[in-house]
């Protein structure tokens, strides 16, 4: 991100600020009837991409699991076995390994 | 439970939280050349993210996580004013089970447990059955700016922008609860909201206080910010509000207050969100053997918001740096900037004193010496006399960072 700082001269003085309307005015509320969205993406495909696909889009969208940084095999099985102790995601021993694989060949540290 | 689509196709467009009670709508892939995104600028793993316009009530908000919803407020917004405006107050939600579609007239907000007598309130009784009250705070993630601990930790991984101010319009707990009538014996008070986890035996999302805490006049059941009522994802039609202490307190769509006579043991209070006990919640990455404790109180913070790492400011002028910053658990006391890395400090000017617990801001002008590198930094003390540390803090799961925030600028000959 380049941008240039303007001399004190042309900026000088607080933002001003929108201040909120009078607070204490409210007297009603509104009913809300609205649309939220969701996301049905699936986790890119690959060896045991049906494991991470089956256990973990059941609580939360694949983007927040993509968007994690880059994680060692012990981290990411600690995720795992968090998800199954802590949030009671009923995944298979065998599909947690599996998940697991999955997560350090896509977002490994090495 | 989720019937998932099982074609590995990252376009299909089937609402899959449908036949949940959820209105659900699935995000439309816009071509990539059309999409916004923000370069978080991280190392370690993605740092680019969508920007969204897609959420209801929201406008332009980076989108952290689809569902459940984490929208982070882009760092622009702060420069704008001390008040974050509802449109760009951040979003997070645990759990994706939470209702879309809420009438105002058969809302109650329930009252029971250690009380006399058990309430059931409209949203007409706490609108005027009781006192109101007003009180600017900002509500921050614990984990803000989680993105930049060193080394990476899971989570979510949040830039500087999961805090956001607002005044809170709404009536106090303490009233709420006087009305009840706490029994003695009463030790803590649990919150609960409409969502729900998304699963069958997965932990409800609840949160406690201490029964000394909720009755401290402070803490306030909000049905309005900044004069309007509540956006939906940031908790209508009733939010709590915890002046001074974390977001994960501040339990939305509020509609269950218990009051116990023990301590809390649902997960989210008695296990969830710990922090090394140590000063500054920090310890060295592979370190064990500490205790561990729940986040409570925010910490102090600022932020210049004028100038961002990489931009030029010309040398040996006087400009102009500004920002925002806020005292934690009490008031900002001063803010001071430094212009040499930290060797040397003078003082800001602060801006109007909006609340103890609000974004204050603050300004100075300062003069580059000569052209090259050079680095800015900012530091909040604040009213308790804590101030900003300047080395990293680091904890397993990247809670309640406070370090001195660090912007590298080039001052280029005018
Ligand atoms: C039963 C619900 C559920 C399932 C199933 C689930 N998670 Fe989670 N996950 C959660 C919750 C709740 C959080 C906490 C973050 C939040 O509050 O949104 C979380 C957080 C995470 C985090 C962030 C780290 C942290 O500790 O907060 C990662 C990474 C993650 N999940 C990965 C996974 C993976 C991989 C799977 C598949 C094995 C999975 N999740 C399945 C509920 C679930």
């Amino acid at each position: 991100m380049l941008r240039a700082v303007l001399p004190i001269v042309t900026v000088l003085g607080f933002a001003l600020l929108a201040y909120p309307g009078e607070a204490a005015s409210i007297t009603t509320l509104k009913s809300l009837k609205l649309d939220v969205p969701t996301s049905d993406t699936m986790f890119p495909a690959g060896p045991e991409s049906d494991a991470i696909n089956n256990n973990c889009l059941a609580c939360h969208s694949a983007d927040h699991v993509l968007n994690q940084p880059s994680l060692s095999r012990e981290a990411w099985q600690e995720v795992v076995n968090k998800m199954i102790t802590a949030y009671k995601a009923p995944v298979s021993p065998d599909d947690a390994k599996a998940i697991v694989d999955y997560l350090v060949r896509t977002k490994g540290t090495s | 439970m989720r019937d998932h689509d099982v074609q590995p196709s990252m376009l299909t467009r089937r609402g899959v939280l449908g036949g949940m009670g959820i209105a659900s709508l699935a995000l439309l892939s816009a071509p990539a050349s059309a999409q916004e995104t923000v370069d978080l600028d991280v190392p370690g793993g993605p740092s680019m993210r969508m920007v969204t316009t897609s959420y209801p009530q929201k406008g332009r908000m980076i989108l952290q996580r689809s569902s459940p919803p984490w929208l982070e407020t882009p760092f622009e917004v702060f420069d704008q004013g001390v008040f974050t405006p509802n449109n760009q107050h951040y979003v997070s939600w645990h759990w994706a089970n939470f209702p879309a579609d809420i009438d105002v007239d058969s809302f109650r907000l329930n009252v029971r447990g250690q009380v006399n007598q058990i309430l059931s309130l409209s949203l007409k009784d706490v609108l005027h059955g009781l006192p109101r009250v007003d009180i600017a705070a900002v509500n921050q993630c614990a984990g803000n700016s989680r993105i930049y601990a060193v080394p990476r930790v899971a989570g979510a991984q949040w830039a500087d922008g999961s805090m956001s101010n607002a005044i809170w319009t709404g009536v106090r707990l303490k009233d709420v609860l006087d009305r009840a009538g706490v029994k003695a014996g009463a030790v803590q008070v649990r919150f609960g909201g409409l969502d729900d986890p998304a699963m069958e035996g997965a932990p409800k999302f609840l949160k406690s206080l201490t029964i000394d805490h909720a009755r401290d006049r402070e803490v306030m059941i909000a049905f309005a910010m900044n004069g309007e009522q509540l956006p939906l994802l940031n908790g209508f039609p009733l939010r709590l509000v915890v002046p001074g202490w974390c977001g994960v307190y501040w339990v939305k769509m509020l509609n269950d207050i218990e009051v116990l006579d023990h301590p809390d043991t649902n997960y989210w209070t008695a296990t969830g969100y710990r922090v090394p006990d140590t000063p500054y919640n920090t310890v060295k990455p592979g370190e064990t053997g500490f205790k561990m404790v729940p986040v409570t109180r925010n910490a102090p913070r600022s932020f210049i918001t004028n100038i961002g790492n990489g931009d030029s400011v010309p040398a040996a002028t006087p400009a102009l740096a500004r920002g925002i910053a806020f005292g934690g658990d009490c008031g900002v006391a001063r803010v001071d900037l430094s212009i040499d890395g930290g060797k040397s400090w003078q003082p800001a000017q602060l801006g109007a004193d909006h609340g103890t617990y609000g974004f204050r801001q603050w300004q100075t002008q300062f003069t580059l010496p000569a052209g090259g590198a050079h680095t800015l930094m900012v530091r909040c003390t604040n009213t308790k006399n804590v101030a900003q540390p300047g080395f990293r803090i680091w904890n397993p799961a990247g809670y309640m960072f406070n370090t001195i925030e660090t912007t590298h600028v080039v001052a280029a000959k005018g």
